[in-house]
């Protein structure tokens, strides 16, 4: 449906993850130099240039599986690891906090105040580190340009893509639970009551008119809900106030908190399953992202393994019981070290990494990479 | 006013997409047919009036020649012609009509696609049977198409493209009380809230354009040469269809409007939002002073859902039935 719709996705369920992954490392007590480390890398990962460009060119919605893919490859731009169940979970929370808040947008251009919450909160995470805080502000400035001329309409079509994407999933979360906003069946909570829209009316109100236009009688009605009038609007510039409380970190908040979270601190990195490349639907944004890992290879460094469950054994059972209607169908992939294995991939690590001072023209980049396209 | 029924249960959750569900009456055959949308499956289901029978049907978006077929549907409807009945599918990649149990497609109209996607979405959306031959179907580029309907066959061509719109269709309706007298023939709406009043024939005629004020118009009904259009902003407003004459507006939901139906025997109106509320209401017209009213009869919540489809099971609104995002079921409500 929309062309548009990826980009808003893609930062949104990043900035999700970083709620989440920031509010882990912390509770873990993960010491604050590899805590700090893993936030860069990510949000450099996220807001690498090149990859970018690609992301906003207008496109269709990638599949669950191929976005999955994106975020596996995202989660695994440090020297932190997931295992598979952890990463399962990760990516439900993700996934569910964003259908929660595209749901609950007063309005569909609402969406885009709740993309600069996530953006201000990414913002603050790296304040420190003026080489990525300038790719951040440069990625504003392109949500600016690209989304503010959009019309109501169009922004509800952005919407209805993104709704088709969730559709169907009503993973259970603790804290959503615990706040009343989600049911036990999984299914949100949508209150008949609180501040309507920017821009609508509380409802109850029938004006009739002459043809001449005087209105000639007002009438009210019983609206069956609990509404009252609208906040004022949220800032769309690249600082002010957003209004909306959507999209801004609830993990921060005591309840938030809670969760028990057992660190393995190991050093060789985890290995787990071969790549599937040949077979994997693997788009250009994981092959992009693939290409921008920011870790050493090989064991200089002790990398850490974060798990989203309060036990080892508890995370290996949630892998073996998780239903299969759930399951992403996506294999972990570490980049780095199973380069080896998979020729196609080396030569794509090459192509793209910038450290690299490499001379071959821009065209035959491209053509390679186009090339690289169709093989697949 | 009204008590709720036993729910149908269909096959796939309905999407968010306007106006998504379409009912068709079948009285020789006390049967009534419903359609939902989901992503790229319409999901029929055919309801015996016994409550006994149900029979379901899922359709996708084929389009010859596509090896993969992401094509979202848009919108599913049913349109009423005096010889026949056809199903109409609107999707990404183009225009099906199938015969109206949905056993056999009769036509195929493809979009222009894009080689490589463009920052405007391309698809079809906005369904109507016009008078006694004609079925219009409205374009995201603000296109409308005119399709030329035999009273049995395949032969089915596209006669003429009204291009008055700028912004995407999102609704049309055709004049829906049975008389003859209305001038309107059809009303179309756009993702700007503009109104374009038509009189059908051999070349479409623009009688009027009502400006909206850059809020979408997301459904749109005409009932006695009056226009009912459903706004984003949850307002509802009358117009007279040919004069563009304000006869009224209503602050009538807390959020986006999905749907909009009318009984055309008894005038009433029903209308569901993305705020879980179903309202019923009643249009009189008094003619000698040109006056259209409307009143608020009766709500309807349902908890936690968006709705995206309402409409009337019968001319009399005897009954209604309501679809919502992530519902599994068509929810039926009947008069007490």
């Amino acid at each position: 449906m929309s062309s548009r719709t990826l980009p808003l996705l893609f930062i949104n369920l990043g900035g999700e993850m970083l709620y989440i992954l920031d509010q882990r490392l912390r509770a873990q007590n993960i010491p604050a130099d590899k805590a700090k480390k893993v936030m860069n890398d990510i949000i450099t990962t996220m807001f690498n240039k090149k990859f970018l460009e690609e992301l906003f060119k207008p496109q269709e919605l990638y599949s669950k599986k191929a976005l999955r893919t994106v975020f596996d490859r995202l989660a695994h731009a440090s020297i932190m690891r997931l295992n598979q169940a952890s990463m399962d979970k990760l990516y439900d929370l993700m996934t569910m906090a964003f259908k929660y808040q595209v749901l609950l947008c007063p309005r569909p251009k609402d969406i885009l105040l709740v993309s600069f919450n996530h953006m201000d909160a990414i913002k603050d995470f790296v304040k420190d580190t003026p080489s990525i805080l300038s790719q951040v502000d440069e990625t504003y400035r392109q949500l600016i340009e690209i989304y503010t001329p959009l019309s109501s309409g169009e922004f509800q079509l952005i919407r209805q893509t993104l709704l088709i994407f969730f559709q169907d999933m009503h993973i259970r979360v603790s804290i959503f639970l615990k706040d009343k906003v989600q049911n036990s069946n999984g299914r949100f909570v949508l209150p008949t009551s609180g501040p309507v829209p920017h821009g609508t009316q509380i409802p109850g109100l029938i004006r009739i008119f002459s043809c001449t236009g005087e209105e000639v009688s007002r009438l009210q009605f019983s609206n069956g809900g609990n509404y009252t009038s609208a906040l004022r609007e949220g800032s769309l510039e690249m600082f002010g106030d957003r209004v909306i409380k959507l999209g801004t970190n609830i993990m921060n908040t005591p309840e938030g908190g809670n969760v028990n979270v057992h660190v393995a601190i190991v050093c060789n990195q985890v290995n787990t399953a071969p790549n599937p490349l040949a077979k994997e639907e693997l788009n250009l944004l994981a092959r992009l992202m693939g290409g921008l890992e920011v870790k050493k290879p090989g064991n200089t460094e002790s990398g850490f393994r974060v798990n989203l469950f309060a036990t080892d054994e508890e995370e290996e059972e949630a892998l073996i019981s998780r239903p299969d209607e759930l399951s992403y169908g996506v294999i972990n992939i570490q980049a780095t070290k199973d380069q080896q294995a998979n020729a196609e991939l080396a030569k794509i690590m090459g192509e793209f990494t910038e450290a690299e001072d490499q001379s071959p023209h821009a065209s035959s980049k491209g053509d390679d990479l186009l090339a690289m396209m169709d093989g697949l | 006013m009204y008590h709720k029924e036993k729910s149908i249960q269909i096959k796939n959750s309905a999407s968010a997409l306007y106006n998504n569900l379409s009912v068709l009456r079948i009285a020789p055959r006390s049967l009534t047919y419903f359609t939902v949308v989901h992503a790229n499956v319409v999901n029929m289901v055919s309801a015996s009036w016994d409550g006994l029978n149900y029979s379901h049907r899922q359709l996708q978006s084929k389009e010859p020649n596509v090896a993969t077929s992401t094509s979202l549907i848009m919108q599913a409807a049913w349109c009423v012609l005096p010889s026949r009945d056809l199903l109409v599918l609107t999707s990404q990649k183009g225009i099906q009509m199938y015969e109206s149990d949905g056993s056999i497609m009769v036509y195929w109209h493809a979009l222009d696609t894009p080689e490589t996607p463009t920052a405007q979405a391309v698809f079809a959306r906005g369904i109507a049977a016009v008078r006694e031959k004609y079925i219009c179907v409205g374009v995201s580029s603000g296109a409308m198409l005119v399709f030329d309907i035999p009273t049995k066959g395949s032969n089915i061509t596209l006669a003429e493209v009204l291009e008055e719109h700028k912004e995407s269709i999102t609704d049309m309706a055709s004049e829906c009380s049975g008389s003859l007298e209305c001038i309107a023939d059809l009303v179309s709406a756009d993702d700007a809230g503009n109104l374009c009043v038509w009189k059908s024939g051999e070349e479409f005629q623009l009688l009027n354009k009502i400006p909206g004020f850059d809020m979408c118009c997301s459904s749109v009904k005409l009932w006695k040469g009056t226009v009912v259009a459903g706004y984003g902003t949850g307002q509802i407003r009358l117009y007279e269809a040919v004069t563009g004459i304000l006869h009224a507006e209503v602050s009538a939901h807390a959020r986006w409007i999905y749907s909009l139906d009318i009984a055309p025997f008894s005038g009433l109106l029903l209308s569901a939002a993305e705020d879980s509320l179903v309202r019923v209401w009643h249009l009189t017209q008094t003619p000698e002073t040109n006056s259209v009213e409307i009143a608020h009869m009766y709500n309807e919540c349902v908890t936690d859902t968006q709705i995206c489809g309402a409409k009337f099971c019968d001319g009399d609104g005897y009954a209604f039935a309501v679809t919502g995002y992530d519902l599994s079921e068509i929810i039926r409500y009947t008069q007490t």
